[in-house]
């Protein structure tokens, strides 16, 4: 298992996702997933550095465990700031047309759609989501 | 990301190189949305764009609904993971892709 902790700021989205990339890369996870996981942290943190804190500001942990048989990565995003569950809202309407179209839910939508499993809870005073992707 | 932009006459095409997410789509959103007086056809050519996340999605969604006032917008060249994307979210049904 690794660990970064890190501020949770958009700037840094580009730090967790080489963090992450790296141990994907010693796993020989094929491309296709890694851009999958990529995007999911580009949601997810880009979530907790948007909203989190706001208007302050915070650190988030992102812990990367390895599973074997069959081989898969859960990836952990924690912080402190407001209890948020993004698994709450409903998924978004994607039959509507370009005006009738709202971006909102579409991010955490293509997250569950793209990985195996995602979980979330609050638990003393942190949000604590995990998703769980198969590399095999 | 990089962004290459081209106008030709009332057509403007654009090349996004790299990938489009929360940290570089407000690059793209500056780069597009302020030049679309005029333009009739918007090109994006996705040849180089790796992938993007959602917030891809919503300047795509904002240039698409300003086309649909004034002409048309073709996006190009998308790869498989862009065009699984496309079709989870229902964007292939609004986007017209060649």
């Amino acid at each position: 298992m690794k660990e970064l902790n890190i501020a949770a700021t958009v700037e840094n989205i580009a730090t967790v996702t080489d963090f992450v990339n790296e141990q994907l890369e010693a796993l020989d996870c094929p491309m296709k997933v890694q851009m999958q996981i990529d995007i999911a942290i580009d949601e997810l943190f880009g979530n907790i550095a948007q909203y989190a804190y706001n208007p302050e500001t915070g650190d988030a942990t992102v812990r990367v465990e390895v599973i074997e048989e069959p081989l898969s990565v859960v990836i952990t995003f924690i912080d402190n700031g407001v209890p948020y569950d993004p698994l709450a809202k409903a998924d978004p309407d994607t039959t509507l047309s370009a005006d009738e179209r709202e971006i909102g839910g579409l991010g955490i939508y293509m997250v569950k759609k793209s990985m195996d499993d995602i979980t979330y809870e609050y638990k003393d005073g942190q949000n604590i989501l995990k998703i769980k992707k198969n590399l095999s | 990301m990089t962004i290459e932009k081209n106008l030709n006459g009332t057509e403007l095409n654009v090349k996004v190189v790299g990938r489009l997410d929360t940290t570089t789509a407000p690059e793209l959103e500056g780069a597009v949305m302020g030049s679309l007086a005029g333009v009739e056809k918007l090109v994006l050519d996705f040849s180089e764009l790796e992938y993007l996340s959602s917030a891809g999605l919503r300047v795509l969604l904002q240039a698409q609904k300003t086309m649909n006032k004034q002409g048309e917008m073709i996006i190009k060249n998308v790869n498989e993971t862009v065009s699984e994307i496309f079709e989870v979210t229902g964007f292939a049904d609004i986007l017209t892709i060649e």
